[in-house]
């Protein structure tokens, strides 16, 4: 019988039971016991159709608000316990982050491998172009075309791997200079390139000897190029690779392949220790035997060349003592470098 | 080359009070790089004494000691250590006598090797001061006893300082002599050098000798065979010098020059002959006269000809080889090595010295084939100055008379025909536009005048005739070099050029690096290994099929068990793992890439002959030598053995196998948008089960798999260690150039499983091939994810479960045309395998 006191007294134990309700389960029978259908409200609902005609609206109006009332507490209800029932879930998916599982390994380059890369890119930005050619030679193209005589001192110099048999005149690159005459031979005029590259002498390994290693020679053929641009090349080279203060010397030598030759130093201004002059490697303006060997006029043109072993670079450039640990492959050695130099 | 400081002073006024390091400065400035300097490492007060009483006193240990009294100062003068002029001193050597003058390192003296005097108690006296012997005064090896003056040939007053009495106060700079300045071998040339650097007055020795015409003496150059046309011996000064005692003592001065010179002092002849071609850059020799059958012929050996080396040493002798001769055969490899024959010994009184000039490379060549290096061949294959022949022997001799007592005889020779210096044509403006540095006319020609050119204007520039010394010059560039550095390569300044623009890295370069990125992101770490190998490394996994390797073999290998060049990088990868392992690194991913030589069976690479350098060979020639070169391709290869990670918390640590090496390779495949596939393959070194071969399309591009555990053993490496091995540049020449791009549709997918069932021995792989085919265009993505074998399935059949994932194009797809397509799979693995639907 709907009344006042009736309806009142169903909401009231409805309001109770949901405010009662802990979790999601209790708000669930609470929501069964108190608006579902067998419940004391509903069953006052469904007596509204024997109401009198003209009470049936009062009637109605009491059943709507009281249901309104109870769904809008147990709408609250649900959404403080599911915000508490995810705190809650939350808090147990706690983890240390610092005690996670690492599926990953650390790879890592080579950082003689990256820094050869580094140094393509320096000349590829001043719009060079980067040459390669064959470890295993032809003699002709590591001395004679290099303006190496036969039997010259110069040749026992290079401490050769040569290729069984002798006769064969083969032999493992000395140096990169190979690729230079090869780029002279098949290049159009003029020439800009550096050629990175493994070489071979018959050193054996100690802290600062490696009978292979990798070397980095680049070569200008142009009209006019002069001993000038070769030391600006190099200063810019310089700059790119220690720092703005860095700058060349250059001290007379002597290679079969360049005259004038020269020993070049760089002033590494950010060196560990302090700022000092470092013996980089040899350069000089190319013989013009060397051009005559590839089929080029050194009365019209003329031009410098220069080289560097990359292992010394890396050795000064990151303070390193021992030569063998770039060789002997101790992953410890490149994973300190990542993917970086 | 070691240039003792005392005697370069005699013909470049060094500045007073130069130190070592000063000179090393000056030097490198005109490219003499430093490479060490040497000094007798002693300090004084080190004096002469005279030996005025002695003692002999037996002691417990078998030894006689002698106590003695020594003079160490005139009588009631002060010694040089501020003490007593007479001192008490125990001394173990017997090879001396009263009266006999000595050398006395008193208190505060230090001798080689940090070794302090003091005074100090020994054998019941206290010993003021020690009698030194040669050795410990760094004079050479002699240790029979102390050293007596006198047979230095010396009586100085008492007292006098030892130090520069004996020259032991001198020090020498080591600088490093490119091979086209054979002039610097010599104090001569590097005081020239000297001068060139400081502006200091130079004095040339060779024209302080008087020059003698001798004549008499038989000399016949008669060279039958020159090489490329060079006769072997342009000039050929003799000189005779009667009476020499050879016995007598080289002077300390000379002793200790040579000395810090680096060159031990043998004999006083000797020791003259070594004294003149260091000071001169001409090596001489002498030849006891009395030992010589007739004149004197230079020729090439006689097939079958051998001669005994001053060594002892018989050598059989090339028809290329230059030989000294006279009646009764060769005594002397020219320029190399003189012959036992003709020694001089103690008992010679006649000495007749040759000078002589000889062709380099005859030099070379015979020093290289007879492994004979000598003082004397390092000059003559660098060039010798021919002018400078005459001078030598004059001074020779003249030291022979001085300090052997001797007298100069008449008779000698004094053949020399060599050509003049060629003039070299210096057009205006060439050095300037080589060095980038604006000369003035004056700059030119004071450095051309000061390395010895002759200079004479000729129209439009300048013709320069080189010094004798320098053969190096033969070409306008070589003087460019000596104007810049003699007025100074820090004049040049710094222009950077504009280089024509450049494409960039080409495709491969690039190709290439996305590869090593690719790797080293996924975890793996980048090595180098040598590329050279042993017999059975080359063989471990040289081959699939177990053949016998074809390798380029290394003539003059570092290590002669390893003389083959790579055919693989695996060996080399299983090295540096090993090497890792030993370190206490078990978990390891390891990649290379580098090439690989892989000459083909039967084929000779080379050539015989090499055209001649200095001018272009035909286009025909080139290619010759390219195809004598073996194929060289570049590899990329990994090593992965141990963990792929450890246990932690909530996750047991998971060893690696094949699957990683397989997910490496398609890493890779990714890098260069390249599908590789797996296909079951077989390797020698492989696991018969687990090794895959990778194709793309129908290119076998490399392998993959574990080594055979039985190899892993044998080279001390874990049971599982998993490799892949792959051909990059063959991968790079795969990698497409254009990615065909497919649109995207947004309709929705319909996804299905399919399980059927396979006999067991069919690749999974190939019934999802078959089953995407039948399937067609719907089909957008399969995917094998569960293989079943047990109850239910037949024991020689695996049941498989694909996860299919199907979409059109153009509308939502049916549930029926999803099932349609499935069933038209399934029947294409049906009629290829027999694949039957499981239950």
């Amino acid at each position: 019988m709907i009344s006042d006191e009736s309806v009142a007294a169903a909401v009231d134990a409805a309001l109770t039971a949901i405010a009662a309700a802990e979790d999601s389960t209790a708000l669930k029978a609470a929501r069964g016991a108190h608006v579902g259908e067998a419940s004391v409200l509903s069953r006052l609902n469904a007596t509204l159709r024997d109401v009198a005609k003209d009470q049936k609206a009062a009637a109605g109006k009491l059943m709507g608000q009281a249901r309104a009332r109870v769904a809008q507490a147990l709408a609250e209800r649900e959404s403080e316990i599911v915000a508490h029932e995810e705190e809650v879930r939350l808090e147990a998916e706690f983890v240390d982050v610092t005690a996670l599982p690492t599926r990953a390994r650390a790879g890592a380059r080579h950082p003689l491998s990256l820094l050869q890369e580094r140094i393509a890119d320096i000349f590829v930005g001043m719009g060079w172009e980067v040459a390669e050619g064959p470890e295993l030679e032809s003699e002709w193209f590591n001395f004679d075309a290099l303006n190496f005589a036969p039997d010259h001192p110069a040749r026992a110099m290079q401490d050769t791997f040569f290729i069984d048999p002798v006769e064969s005149h083969l032999l493992l690159r000395t140096h990169t200079s190979p690729v230079q005459v090869r780029s002279l031979l098949s290049r159009e005029l003029p020439v800009y390139v550096i050629a990175p590259g493994r070489v071979y002498r018959t050193d054996e390994l100690d802290a600062t000897h490696t009978p292979v290693f990798m070397q980095v020679e680049g070569i200008a053929i142009d009209k006019g190029l002069t001993m000038a641009h070769l030391r600006g090349t190099l200063e810019h080279f310089a700059r790119a690779m220690f720092g703005e203060g860095a700058k060349i010397r250059l001290r007379p030598n002597y290679f079969p392949f360049t005259e004038p030759s020269a020993e070049m130093d760089v002033w590494q201004p950010n060196a560990k220790g302090g700022a000092r002059w470092v013996e980089w490697g040899g350069c000089g303006m190319v013989n013009p035997n060397v051009l005559l060997s590839a089929g080029i006029d050194p009365e019209e043109y003329q031009g410098f060349a220069f080289g560097m072993g990359i292992e010394r670079t890396l050795q000064f450039r990151n303070d390193l003592n021992d030569m063998r640990d770039m060789v002997e492959g101790d992953i410890r050695f490149s994973q300190q470098f990542g993917m970086v130099v | 080359m070691r240039i003792p400081l005392g005697w370069l002073a005699e013909f470049v006024d060094v500045a007073p009070g130069s130190t070592i390091d000063d000179v090393h400065a000056a030097l490198v400035k005109v490219g003499l790089e430093e490479e060490g300097s040497h000094g007798f490492d002693l300090t004084g007060p080190i004096v002469v004494g005279e030996v005025l009483e002695f003692v002999e006193e037996p002691q417990s240990n078998g030894k006689t000691i002698r106590w003695c009294s020594v003079r160490v100062a005139p009588e009631g003068q002060t010694a040089a250590d501020g003490g007593e002029d007479v001192r008490g001193i125990v001394c173990g050597a017997h090879n001396f006598v009263v009266g006999d003058k000595v050398v006395v390192t008193l208190p505060g003296a230090v001798l080689p090797g940090d070794f302090a005097i003091a005074a100090r108690k020994t054998y019941g006296h206290v010993s003021d001061g020690m009698i030194a012997s040669s050795r410990e005064l760094g004079l050479g090896d002699e240790h029979d006893g102390i050293l007596r003056l006198a047979t230095l040939g010396l009586d100085p007053v008492v007292g006098t300082d030892a130090l520069s009495l004996l020259g032991l106060d001198d020090q020498a700079v080591e600088v490093n002599v490119t091979p086209d300045r054979g002039y610097a071998f010599s104090i001569r040339g590097i005081a020239r050098e000297y001068a060139h650097a400081t502006g200091a007055a130079f004095r040339d020795p060779a024209l302080e000798s008087p020059s003698v015409e001798a004549s008499g003496f038989p000399v016949v150059i008669d060279d039958d065979a020159p090489i490329r046309g060079r006769v072997g011996a342009t000039v050929f000064v003799t000189r005779l010098v009667r009476g020499v005692d050879p016995t007598r003592p080289t002077p300390p001065w000379m002793a200790t020059r040579l000395n810090l010179a680096g060159i031990r002092s043998i004999s006083l002849i000797v020791d003259v002959t070594n004294y003149v071609m260091l000071e001169l850059g001409q090596p001489t020799h002498g030849y006891d006269f009395d030992k010589l059958s007739g004149g004197i012929r230079v020729r090439r050996a006689k097939p079958g000809e051998t001669l005994v080396t001053l060594d002892d040493q018989t050598r059989s002798l090339d028809p290329e080889d230059l030989v000294i001769a006279d009646e009764s055969g060769p005594i002397g490899l020219a320029g190399v090595m003189g012959g036992a024959s003709t020694e001089i010994d103690s008992s010679s009184r006649t000495v007749l010295v040759e000078a002589a000039n000889f062709d380099p490379v005859s030099i070379a060549r015979t020093a290289r084939r007879h492994k004979l290096p000598s003082e004397a061949s390092r000059r003559f294959e660098r060039g010798v100055d021919p002018e400078v022949a005459s001078a030598a022997a004059a001074r020779v001799v003249q030291l022979l008379v001085d300090l052997g007592g001797g007298t100069a005889d008449e008779l000698g020779s004094s053949y020399s025909k060599h050509d003049a210096p060629a003039p070299v044509e210096l057009p205006d403006g060439y050095i300037s536009g080589l060095i980038g540095v604006d000369f003035t006319p004056e700059e030119i020609r004071t450095s051309l005048a000061e390395i010895g050119g002759r200079i004479v204007e000729v129209e439009g520039g300048l013709l320069v005739t080189p010094p004798t010394w320098r053969p190096d010059i033969t070409h306008k560039s070589a003087l460019a070099e000596e104007v810049a550095r003699i007025v100074g390569y820090d004049r040049i300044p710094s222009v950077l050029p504009v280089a024509p623009p450049g494409r960039g890295l080409t495709r491969e370069q690039l190709l290439r690096r996305q590869v090593s990125q690719t790797l080293a992101s996924s975890g793996l770490v980048e090595v180098m290994a040598y590329p050279f190998l042993s017999q059975a490394a080359s063989q471990l996994f040289g081959s699939r099929t177990g053949e016998p390797v074809t390798a380029m073999r290394v003539a003059n290998p570092l290590d002669a068990e390893a003389p083959l060049l790579r055919t693989t990088l695996i060996p080399g990868l299983l090295d540096i793992a090993r090497r890792n392992l030993s370190r206490g690194l078990l978990d390891l991913a390891l990649f290379e890439t580098g090439l690989v030589f892989l000459p083909e069976p039967g084929v000779e690479y080379g050539q015989a002959e090499l055209p001649p350098g200095g001018a272009r060979p035909s286009d025909d020639v080139l290619a010759r030598l390219d195809a004598g070169l073996p194929p060289q391709p570049r590899h990329v290869a990994f090593v992965l053995t141990g963990n792929a990670w450890e246990k932690q918390p909530a996750l047991e640590a998971r060893a690696v196998g094949l699957a990683d090496a397989l997910d490496s390779v398609r890493q890779l495949g990714l890098a260069l948008g390249v599908d590789i596939r797996a296909v079951q393959g077989s390797h020698a070194a492989l696991h018969p089960g687990r090794t895959a071969s990778l194709t793309v399309g129908d290119v076998v591009v490399g392998v993959a798999g574990e080594l055979l555990p039985r190899i892993a053993e044998e080279a001390h490496l874990p049971r599982v260690v998993a490799v892949a091995e792959i051909d990059l540049d063959a991968l790079i020449a795969l990698s497409p150039r254009e990615i065909a791009v497919r649109p995207i549709f947004g309709f929705p997918a319909a996804t299905q499983d399919l399980s059927l069932v396979v006999p067991r021995a069919t690749p999974a792989g190939d019934v999802s091939a078959a089953v995407s085919r039948g399937a067609g265009a719907l089909l957008e993505d399969i995917r094998l994810v569960d293989d079943y074998r047990g109850s239910g399935v037949g024991d020689d059949q695996k049941s498989l479960t694909f996860a299919l994932r199907f979409r059109a194009t153009d509308r939502t797809l049916t549930a029926k045309e999803a099932s349609d397509a499935k069933l038209a799979g399934l029947a294409v693995a049906a009629a290829e395998f027999g694949a039957t639907l499981r239950d």
